[in-house]
């Protein structure tokens, strides 16, 4: 097995939520025992509804945010340990809306090359060089360098975007949602790109969305994330062919494919989308699990290990599996 | 089925300093009762606009003309904006994308509900919070008597999308638009709404035009499409005939960019429409989408391109695909 780049042992977030005037605060469990591998070379795609806790994740994964519990390590190292600065250059984000993650004021050469300047990674004229042959690789005209991001196209600014990660040639690229904000004529060529810098430069991806043909498409192995927990894991090919946990087989089932005649399809999924504050006992999935026992209302179900990856359900015993 | 709507020619223009930006221009279509028309396009093609326009919503600086547009026998072109405003939210609803930003948070759900069935009827306020109970438990709210009591930032985004549908309908309209009703909200919720407005939209016998800018919801949910490109429509079809015969470049390409499980194969490269939307400032010649098209000739840049009927249902906004119309065993004609 490939090694892992990057490794979530038990993470935990919380967060302290204010309950008004004499309240007392709360406790939000955005995070609630994670653990995850990221392989070297692979595109790992978090999905799961919103709420759910894949944001807060990878701001863990990127150091922007310490771990309540547990420990994010990469390479080995615990990420507590490195200093910020060369975390970055390990790790970089590409984020959803490109239109509020570039500065209006700078150029888009300056925007690329900042990370070469913040890590002094090589003299003026060098830098020049690097932004260019950043911007050829993305697919950006050279004539963009000393133009504005509000000159440009969102699907241009995502490449510059995309770019400014690159430039570093860091380890790892955690891309959150990076193209929810796009038209579908300009996703299509922002994730054919991605596809190609992973292929030709070895990158390792952690793709984060809730689009989950685009995740058929892209990833190589999902995690399936449910209020702050992991229920589901397994190889892109087989967690589509034979998805085990009720709630991934609910999200499956509700891809609108542009295919006409098909209807939509019944998630049959309580309307209740349950409060992360004050989350159901046992298994927090169980008052819209349509499969569930009574069990799944006491105990939480623990992550199992299979063949093709982890399942977390009450439905499957190791043996079956 | 009876013609609800009827839209020709209809054309919004916003002066500017440096000439007239026409977002909409010529755009014509026709719902009827317990149909659902979906207008189909990506941002700026004006889709949100020409619904602003039928409901006569459209921001103070921009203008709208048009040939003529005739709902349930009024013509909207020619009435005052008093009689206007008794159609709207009572004959005519819509919903709007962001439930979040679409309610007033400052007034209970109950409040809001009640609203436009005081307006528009002469009943009681017990009759009106009769009514919206009625229609929260219609739309799927449960305990919907204690819910009228909240504010919108007690609601989660799916629940907030519900009462704007039950809002929409508390007049029982003929017809209702929806802008984007599923954009914010999370898979497993849109599939749950898109179920919702399709049952009510028989239920109550409405017309239904939903516009959005996915093709997967598109596909599911519409009886007749109208694809929008650049201000115009540039095909029509049934749902069945525009995705797997669709005859504007436009629509080809957009199917080619969006990936199917089970059909498109991981890893391999997406379709993409390369190029930019044309600027819609001044004057427009030619084809619009020309500068983008796999197929374009010097042709298309001379003349105006008129929508090609082929058929009652089928009609494009091109000149070359002459060859598909063959293939109807249809004669293509000057619509």
């Amino acid at each position: 097995m490939t090694p892992a780049v990057m490794e979530v042992r038990n993470v935990e977030r919380h967060f302290l939520i204010d309950g008004g005037l004499f309240r007392a605060k709360r406790v939000l469990h955005a995070v609630n025992g994670v653990s995850l591998a990221v392989r070297k070379g692979e595109i790992l795609a978090l999905v799961g509804e919103s709420g759910c806790g894949k944001s807060t994740l990878s701001r863990m994964m990127l150091g922007l945010l310490p771990p309540t519990n547990g420990e994010v390590q990469f390479e080995g190292v615990p990420i507590g340990d490195l200093d910020r600065i060369a975390m970055a250059r390990r790790v970089q984000p590409v984020f959803q809306d490109p239109y509020s993650s570039l500065n209006p004021r700078k150029t888009v050469g300056a925007i690329i090359g900042l990370p070469l300047k913040v890590h002094h990674v090589c003299t003026a004229q060098e830098r020049r060089a690097r932004i260019l042959e950043t911007m050829d690789r993305v697919g950006l005209a050279r004539r963009f360098h000393d133009v504005y991001p509000n000159q440009l196209s969102g699907g241009q600014r995502q490449r510059v975007a995309i770019a400014r990660a690159l430039v570093i040639r860091p380890e790892l690229v955690i891309c959150d949602e990076p193209t929810s904000a796009l038209d579908v004529s300009v996703q299509s060529q922002i994730l054919n790109l991605l596809q190609d810098l992973q292929r030709e430069l070895g990158l390792t991806l952690v793709l984060i969305s809730h689009n989950l043909a685009v995740v058929q498409h892209m990833a190589t192995r999902v995690a399936v994330m449910y209020l702050g927990r992991i229920v589901e894991q397994g190889d892109t090919a087989s967690l589509f062919r034979c998805p085990q946990h009720p709630y991934t087989q609910a999200l499956l089932a509700s891809i609108l494919t542009p295919e006409p005649g098909l209807g939509v399809p019944e998630t049959n999924l309580g309307a209740a989308f349950s409060n992360p504050l004050n989350p159901p006992s046992g298994c927090t999935f169980h008052p819209r699990c349509p499969r569930a026992m009574p069990v799944c209302s006491e105990t939480a179900p623990r992550s199992q290990f299979h063949n093709r990856g982890t399942v977390a359900c009450h439905l499957y015993h190791a043996a079956d599996l | 089925m009876s013609t609800v709507l009827e839209v020709q020619g209809l054309v919004v223009r916003i002066p500017l300093t440096f000439g007239d930006l026409s977002p909409v221009r010529n755009v014509g279509f026709s719902v009827s009762t317990g149909e659902t028309l979906c207008i189909v396009g990506e941002s700026g093609c004006g889709k949100s606009l020409t619904s602003l326009a039928i409901m006569d919503l459209l921001p103070s600086r921009a203008r709208r003309t048009a040939n003529r547009i005739s709902f349930d026998g009024v013509d909207l072109t020619a009435i005052r904006e008093r009689d206007m405003a008794d159609i709207r939210g009572n004959r005519m609803a819509m919903i709007f994308q962001e439930p979040m930003t679409s309610l007033n948070p400052a007034y209970t759900i109950g409040n809001q509900l009640e609203e436009a069935m005081l307006r528009h009827r002469k009943v009681a306020r017990s009759a009106a919070r009769e009514r919206a109970v009625y229609l929260l438990e219609k739309v799927g709210i449960t305990a919907a008597g204690q819910r009228l009591k909240q504010y919108p930032h007690q609601l989660s985004g799916g629940l907030r999308q519900r009462v704007m549908i039950a809002m929409g309908l508390m007049c029982g309209p003929k017809l209702l638009i929806a802008d984007e009703p599923t954009t914010a909200l999370d898979v497993t919720i849109q599939a749950e709404i898109l179920h919702l407005l399709a049952s009510l939209k028989r239920e109550f016998d409405m017309a239904m035009i939903l516009i959005t800018h996915d093709l997967g919801v598109v596909a599911r949910v519409a009886d007749r499409v109208a694809v929008m490109y650049a201000g115009q429509v540039v095909e029509t079809g049934t749902a069945k005939d525009v995705f797997s015969r669709p005859l504007h470049p436009y629509t080809q390409g957009l199917l080619r960019c969006v990936p199917i499980p089970g059909r498109t194969k991981p890893g391999e490269h997406l379709g993409s429409i390369p190029g930019l939307v044309p600027n819609l400032i001044g004057e427009m010649k030619g084809c619009s989408f020309r500068n983008r098209c796999l197929h374009a000739s010097v042709e298309c840049g001379a003349i105006d391109v008129t929508l090609q009927q082929i058929g009652p249902e089928i009609s494009y906004r091109c000149i070359l695909p002459v060859a598909v119309a063959a293939a109807y065993g249809l004669e293509a004609t000057k619509a």
